[in-house]
């Protein structure tokens, strides 16, 4: 017996089968109790999450974030909830109200549909299809789709305005992530994401970092969260699409943010970090809680990064960000597929060892990013300087430098 | 175990819906989505002859993924055709697009 | 009456009516999401004849682009006063009657084809679809020619549809 966990559901199902259930009842039934399972994990997770946002935020910030209810403040959440739960259930005058109410449901429920095919350890797994990458992205389109309903039936021109600007770049930044996903498909030839975890002997960070980068980039923009979140920043779209939802349902969709950039921490982690690999997760009894408390260490290490691009960036407008994608962030990645397919065909036909093969992916990683940033360094110096002429403008802060020297002469 | 007929004939139904909706409305873009229908039935119908008659040859999937090709293009052309007709027109229903010049 | 059989009826009816109502609803809005709620009937029919790939493609293609590029679409060429006339234009009766015809002579083709009973064949459970089409569309005595067409259609559409939606008058 390797897997306590496994061994339980058999020996449930030996228990019901015994009661006289036919058989496709009968895994149809713990089919259900492990879905349950799951998803009552997750959100008990996400609720950390928001604990654990506040605290960080607040370290960032110089200052405590809550600590006066319960140790640590880890009551906090739990208030949090109680309060969206007792708030009043508005639906806004001219809303069509089927239309309203469903994206709340569909923007947590996609993430967690999410957690279905998501390895926790090599035996505990949701569903293994073999297409489960594939599956991740059909599954994020989906999600899009929600938030368009959620602007649309806001019946609120600003909550349009927003919804349009998510999607467009939500389906832009589609593109680079989906070809950045697409190479360490490449290096383990299957689109499973057991497979690909089985693959990385290596970690895929280590041979293919470029593509890490670009992955974790349109990451960040899908999710909408900072230096990315025009399309919900206060100051500008008064929140955007979901400007017109309160209480719980506004609940939902702050939940299922965090809880997506959670999903696209443990998603980072299967492709790039080696998922749940790891000293120790091939031991009989305690391997596959080893292997998931590996996979959410790497998990929340990631979405500890996500974090500090939030905090530490300013705000992108919206012809930059779609600019950023179209005319950087694409090219490279489709570059960097043809590269890294080529160099990997080349490497295994001359049968290289392990450690030269590592060596050439990252060093031709890293020499194509240098010459893309200083390639982008040069064209926006020089559409700077276009800028400029056109409008009689100094952007290029000498003037500061000038005030400077003339205020220390005077 | 599902019979094919039952497959064929929904794929039929489906097919005759969106004929329908091609010819009887008036919105463009509505026109668009009974195509979309139509090329939707045709789909299920090369994956159910693909899975009863052949599952060995790979050809029904192929020209699946074929169509899923064609029809985005079409789509795509289609809406941006729409979105230029209606900022010389203001509407897109084809009742009122019926003279060429004016 | 097997489980399989009842969830075909299932799916199939729910289709099926969210087709009738994409044909038929007033709101443009309702049409593009009951055209949404079809084309996950049809992934699910996928899935039920074992084409896992072909399902998820279909989300991910038609569910994840198709139709977001069918809402945008909508909503950038709303009138503002809603019409309030029938949806269906003048010669609808027609086009009931031509539905009705096709259907029926589709019907008649179909009973009188002998193969029409046949039960579905064992899968050869080794093999693996996604490769199959992988390797499908790169071979050259396969359908490399028509994987390149299809590359070129969509270069010829994405220029042409950018080309054809540019606003000119900036």
């Amino acid at each position: 017996m390797t897997d306590p966990l496994n061994a339980l559901a058999a020996w449930f199902q030996t228990i019901l089968l015994n009661w006289g259930l036919p058989e496709n009842v009968v895994s149809v039934i713990l089919a259900v109790i492990g879905v349950v399972i799951l998803c009552v994990f997750v959100l008990l997770v996400d609720i950390f999450l928001v604990w654990i946002e506040r605290k960080v935020v607040a370290r960032f910030q110089d200052r405590l974030g809550p600590n006066r209810l319960g140790p640590f403040g880890l009551i906090q959440p739990i208030a949090d909830v109680i309060k969206l739960l007792i708030k009043e259930d508005i639906t806004p005058n001219g809303a069509s109200r089927f239309v309203y109410n469903i994206p709340p449901i569909i923007a947590l429920a996609t993430v967690l549909l999410m957690w279905a095919v998501i390895p926790l350890a090599p035996t505990i797994l949701g569903a293994d299809i073999n297409v489960g990458v594939l599956y991740i992205i059909a599954i994020g389109a989906i999600s899009t789709l929600g938030i368009l309903m959620a602007g649309w039936a806001s019946n609120n021109k600003y909550a349009l305005l927003g919804a349009f600007r998510t999607v467009a770049q939500m389906i832009s930044y589609e593109i680079p992530m989906l070809i950045s996903l697409l190479i360490p498909v490449l290096l383990a030839s299957s689109m499973g994401l057991n497979d690909i975890i089985t693959d990385q002997s290596v970690w895929n960070i280590l041979i293919v970092p470029l593509a890490g980068g670009i992955f974790l980039l349109s990451s960040i923009a899908e999710l909408g969260r900072a230096p990315f979140d025009l399309v919900e920043a206060e100051s500008e779209i008064v929140a955007g699409f979901h400007i017109e939802y309160t209480g719980m349902k506004f609940g939902l969709f702050y939940a299922g943010e965090l809880l997506h950039a959670l999903t696209v921490g443990a998603i980072f982690a299967i492709l790039f970090l080696g998922g749940w690999r790891g000293p120790g997760v091939n031991l009989p009894y305690v391997g596959p809680f080893l292997g998931i408390f590996y996979l959410f260490i790497k998990a929340f290490i990631v979405y500890y990064v996500t974090m500090w691009f939030k905090y530490s960036l300013p705000r992108l407008r919206i012809d930059h960000m779609l600019g950023f994608n179209w005319k950087f962030l694409t090219p490279l990645a489709l570059v960097l597929l043809i590269v890294v397919a080529i160099l990997d065909k080349v490497l295994a036909n001359a049968n290289v060892s392990i450690t030269i093969y590592v060596l050439v992916m990252f060093a031709a990683n890293i020499l194509i990013g240098w010459a893309a940033i200083s390639w982008a360094k040069v064209y926006t110096r020089r559409e700077r300087e276009h800028f400029d002429q056109k409008n009689n403008t100094n952007s290029f802060q000498t003037q500061l430098s000038e005030e400077n020297s003339s205020a220390v002469q005077s | 175990m599902i019979p094919l007929s039952w497959y064929l004939v929904f794929a039929a139904a489906l097919f005759c819906v969106g004929l329908f909706g091609v010819l009887a409305r008036k919105n463009a873009i509505a026109v668009l989505m009974g195509i979309e229908l139509m090329l939707n039935a045709v789909n299920i119908n090369l994956v159910a002859f693909w899975r009863y008659l052949g599952p060995q040859d790979i050809t029904g999937q192929v020209f699946t993924i074929m169509v899923f090709a064609v029809a985005a293009a079409e789509v795509s052309v289609g809406l941006a055709l729409f979105i230029s007709l209606y900022r010389r027109r203001g509407t897109i229903s084809a009742d009122e697009i019926d003279l060429m010049k004016w | 009456m097997t489980p399989e059989m009842l969830i075909f009826i299932i799916i199939a009816t729910i289709t099926l009516g969210a087709a009738f109502m994409v044909v038929s609803s007033r709101n443009l809005v309702h049409v593009a999401l009951w055209l949404i709620v079809t084309l996950f009937g049809v992934a699910l029919l996928f899935t039920l004849l074992s084409a896992g790939f072909l399902a998820i493609a279909q989300v991910v293609i038609y569910i994840g682009a198709i139709a977001i590029l069918l809402i945008f679409a909508i909503m950038l060429t709303r009138r503002t006063k809603e019409d309030v006339k029938s949806t269906f234009n003048s010669n609808w009766r027609w086009a009931l009657f031509i539905g009705f015809l096709f259907f029926t002579g589709l019907l008649v083709i179909l009973m009188n084809w002998s193969g029409i009973a046949a039960a579905p064949p064992e899968l050869d459970s080794r093999a693996n679809p996604v490769v199959e089409i992988g390797l499908a569309l790169v071979n050259p005595n396969g359908y490399l020619l028509v994987f390149e067409l299809a590359s070129v259609l969509l270069l010829a559409a994405l220029v042409g549809s950018i080309f054809v939606a540019w606003d000119r008058r900036k």
